[in-house]
Parts: structure tokens; sequence; C-alpha cells
């Protein structure tokens, strides 16, 4: 289906809220949308809603030889999936512009700043090595897919517990979890990807724009970065025309989004890993709130 | 790669170089003939060439058309003898198809497209030998392609790659410095007015380096300009001249 263009008259009125500073859900020009995550009854699973946008990045493992150029190497995989589910504009089948777009910045965020250390995850050097895939199932669009996407996929990863192997020659021994604990992947650090939309040749920018936002921003700039203020990947697209100052600005805004996100995110692991120590309820029931009122009255079925 | 010193005590780097100097380039206008456009570049031992058709009518669907302004397609792929290893595809891998979305990004922004609304302008850019700062080779060429064909642009599109070795920025980064793990920044700019159409960086620099970095970047794409400024005139009089032209 054809994305449904948006009309002139609301495209005015955006520009020109934001000509006054405003923006269509209330938020100031560097706020973000509430972030909340939630995690799966298996390790590895998580779900990243921001605002209404919501992504589910799921962490799977299996043992596979290694590239030939980097024998004690692991591999890591990242795929993003957008499924007709999320918008009506995605099509099943051939990945989209937006969709390699989506995959190659997570990708370089991810792979490229070597967030994961690959060589933890190999067995026997030149023969099996752990493949590591993460895969990003985008499950609303509401705008910033990839924000919520860097933010889910790195969660799932700081989630993710592998099974734990014992080498004997060249025999090698996968162990069950009831046999021996999983062990986590060791994470480096967590690059997060903080995006800023532009306005009016570069006169306003936006912090995490939703969907109408994004519709009509003349560009886009994609930073990521991790806690310790190095960037990781950083991109603009978009037909715009920048200059330094600009770059810099969004870059000493980055550094401030990502501290909240990683703390966010720490707390978020911390309270799964307590509740699941703990014996509590965990997993996605959990992360339910019902709020709502379903229904005022239930009449109990007669028995016969 | 751990190990390879790629900037010595001395201040030069593996193939010689000052920390703030670029590779040859070496380029050429109007290679072919059926073209609207043409050009190729040598920067080092990347060489890259690059067509242009157009503005022609839109081929192929006509869901494509854009009612007030040029539809720019571009065709970035990479020869499969290009690399150390055979390429099996010379394109439609992600990376191509990212770069191809790149190079459109980047050529949308600096062609005056609204003078040329419901037609198309077709960029293929072929990469023949791959040796670093792929994008930047294509870039330029593609550059010196649309001005053989007489396409009006703001300014040049003028494009270098920068890294972040021990301390000190780096400038034009080849293979072996791009492959060593480092920093690598990308910058395309508008060189007059120091405007930036497209920014890509990869691996981990530090938030306080990057000004530095872009400024190097910046500062080359502006040494790129020099080149290919004069390629262009000297081509230009040379035509003049086989035409007869006073000038």
């Amino acid at each position: 289906m054809r994305e449904t263009p948006l009309s002139n008259c609301e495209r005015e009125f955006i520009r020109k809220a934001l000509g006054e500073r405003k923006r269509l859900d209330g938020r100031q020009a560097y706020d973000y949308r509430t972030l909340k995550i939630a995690f799966g009854y298996d390790r590895g699973c998580c779900r990243v809603d921001l605002g209404q946008t919501r992504v589910l990045a799921q962490v799977s493992c299996e043992i596979t030889s290694p590239k030939q150029q980097r024998p004690s190497d692991g591999v890591l995989f990242v795929n993003v999936e957008l499924s007709p589910m999320a918008s009506p504009v995605f099509e099943v089948g051939r990945m989209s512009d937006q969709g390699v777009e989506i995959n190659r910045i997570l990708e370089r965020c991810l792979k490229e700043s070597r967030c994961v250390d690959t060589e933890s995850l190999c067995i026997i050097a030149g023969e099996k090595v752990w493949q590591i895939r993460v895969d990003v199932h985008v499950m609303n669009h509401d705008g910033n897919l990839i924000d919520c996407s860097s933010i889910a996929a790195i969660t799932a990863l700081a989630h993710f517990r592998r099974p734990d192997v014992t080498v004997d020659g060249t025999d090698v021994i996968v162990h069950t979890i009831e046999e021996k604990d999983p062990l986590p992947l060791s994470v480096h650090h967590m690059p997060i990807c903080v995006s800023f939309s532009f306005y009016e040749q570069g006169k306003f920018l936006l912090v995490d724009p939703s969907d109408k936002e994004e519709k009509v921003m003349d560009g886009k700039m994609v930073i990521g970065m991790n806690k310790h203020r190095e960037i990781c990947s950083l991109q603009v697209t978009g037909q715009m025309l920048l200059l330094k100052d600009q770059v810099l600005r969004c870059s000493n805004i980055a550094v401030v989004k990502v501290t909240e996100i990683t703390e966010w995110i720490q707390k978020a692991l911390e309270n799964d890993r307590q509740a699941r120590s703990n014996g509590e309820r965990f997993g996605f029931r959990e992360a339910v709130v019902m709020d709502t009122v379903t229904t005022n009255q239930m009449n109990p079925e007669k028995l016969k | 790669m751990a190990g390879v010193n790629l900037l010595s005590d001395q201040g030069y780097r593996i193939d010689g170089r000052k920390p703030n100097e670029l590779r040859r380039i070496q380029c050429k206008l109007g290679v072919f003939k059926q073209a609207d456009g043409s050009a190729y570049i040598e920067q080092g031992n990347t060489k890259v060439l690059a067509t242009v058709y157009g503005p022609h009518e839109i081929r192929g669907s006509r869901a494509k058309l854009l009612l007030d302004r040029v539809l720019v397609n571009c065709q970035y792929s990479m020869a499969t003898f290009s690399t150390g290893e055979r390429k099996r595809r010379p394109r439609g891998d992600r990376k191509s198809q990212e770069m191809t979305m790149h190079l459109k990004q980047t050529f949308d922004a600096a062609i005056m497209t609204n003078l040329y609304p419901r037609s198309q302008i077709d960029i293929f850019v072929e990469v023949l030998q791959s040796d670093g700062g792929n994008y930047c080779a294509s870039v330029n060429a593609a550059t010196l392609a649309l001005i053989d064909a007489g396409i009006p642009m703001k300014d040049f599109v003028c494009a270098c790659s920068a890294s972040f070795v021990n301390d000190n920025p780096i400038a034009d980064i080849n293979y072996l410095e791009e492959s060593s793990g480092g920093p690598e920044l990308i910058v395309a700019t508008l060189p007059k007015s120091d405007q930036i159409v497209f920014l890509e960086q990869n691996s981990r620099l530090h938030e306080d380096n990057l000004s530095k970095v872009i400024d190097l970047a910046v500062k080359s794409c502006k040494d790129v300009y020099t080149v290919l400024d004069q390629t262009v005139r000297d081509h230009v009089s040379e035509l003049s001249n086989s035409h007869g032209w006073d000038h």
C-alpha cells in the first residue's frame, strides 16, 4: 500500500507550531517520549516502547564455522524485520530502502563499535564459534524506529545468556540450563542511537521525532553513542545542508540523552534480574498494565 | 590488525604521507562518447568510473515521477575484480544498496533539482579498484561526470574521509588504515560554503575529538576541490581550443 501523504494543511500546521517551539504532543524540542522496557520470559527477549512506537528484539545463538579471515572470532548478525503489522506501508518480502537503512545503522552501531566481545564467542578456533543473531521486529511504527530499535537490540544483547560449553579435544558439549548456568555475553559498552530531525534548513531541530514530524522534516541525523561519550556511528540522511556547529550541537545533546537512556536500561535490567532471582513473576504478562475497565458487569453462566 | 603502527614517531603514515596529506588525485572528464557525461578518477589506488545520463524522460515505472523536481537515480557497483578477494555480487548486497542510497541523497541535495520537473537523471558509478575511500572517490567522480553532462549544481560536491590515530587526525585514509579498526569519518561538502551534504562515521571516536576530525575532513574536501576545479578548467579550455573558439 502506498503511504498516505500528509495534507498540506497539516504540514503547514506542524511547521508553524515548530516555529513557535511547540510540538504536537506537547513535548519540548529535546524531550524523548516515554520509554518502556519489558523483558520476555526467555532470556534475550526484549520489548521497547517509545511512545507509540514498539519494537521487539530477540537474541538467539547457534554454533557455526567462523569466517575465513577471522578464525577466532564469533559472529554477530543483525536483522531488522519491517512487517506490515507495524505500518501498511511496509511490504512483505524484499527489504525497502528504509529497512536497509535501519539495518545498516544498527549493524554499524553494534558490530563496528565492537560492543560485544566476539573473541569470547570462539569455541574451537577455525572450526566452531557462536553466532549471535539479533532479530529486531518492528511491531508498531510511530516514528523514530532507529532509536527504538537500537535500544531494544542492545538491551536484548545485555539480557541474553548463552549456554555454557565444554571442549574435550575436538568434541564440544553444549550444556543445558539444568546442567550449567548459562553465560552472559561480554558487552563492553552500550551504543545507543539518538535521532535528530531538522526543519527549515536546520533552523529547528527536534529529538525523537514522531511519525508526523518525520514526514515534515528536511533531514535527519543519527548519532550512536555510548555513555563514555564515544561516537559509535554518525549519519546524516535527507536532503539538507548542515554546518559543522550544528553537528557539534547535536553531539552535545546526544551525550545527555545517552546517559539518561543507559541509566534507564540498567535499571530495567536490574529490576528483571531481581524479579528472576527472587522468584517473582516476570515476562511480558507482568509488564502489561491493566488500568482500563473492560466490562462493568459480568453475568455468571448458568449451570445446566 | 593490531601491532601495525599507523603513524610513525616522525609523523609519517604507512604509505609515507603526512597526516593531512591526500593521496594523488588524477582525473579525466568525458571518457565515454555515448553517455551525456562521464568521468574517471584515481585517488591513490582507488579507481572509479562514473557516467551520467539525462535529464531524460522517466524510465520504468511512472509512479516514480516527481512533479516538482527531477528524479535522481543512482547505481553504485563494485567490479568483481576490485577487491583483494573476488566479489560475488557487484551490486545488490546491503553495502552497495546503502552506498546507492547515500549517493542519491548527496546528489539530490546538490543538484538544482527544481529545474527539471518530471524528468530523471541517472548516475552510474563503477568502482574498478578499491583501496579505501570508495564513497569519496565515487562522489568526486560523479560530480565531474555531472559537470561534463552540463547539469546545474549548487556547487561541486567534494568528499573526503578522515580518521584519528594517536591523537592526530589523518586525512584521506587508505584500505589499511580503514580496516585497522580506527574511526572513519566521511564528509561530502559544498566547498565554497563549507556546507555539509553528507556525513557518516563508523567505529568509535570520542566526542571531544569530533570537531578536529571534521575540520580536517572539511579542509581536505577543499583540497580535493582545487584539484577537481583545475581539471574541469583544463578540460574546458582543451575543448574550446579543439573547436577553435576564442576565450
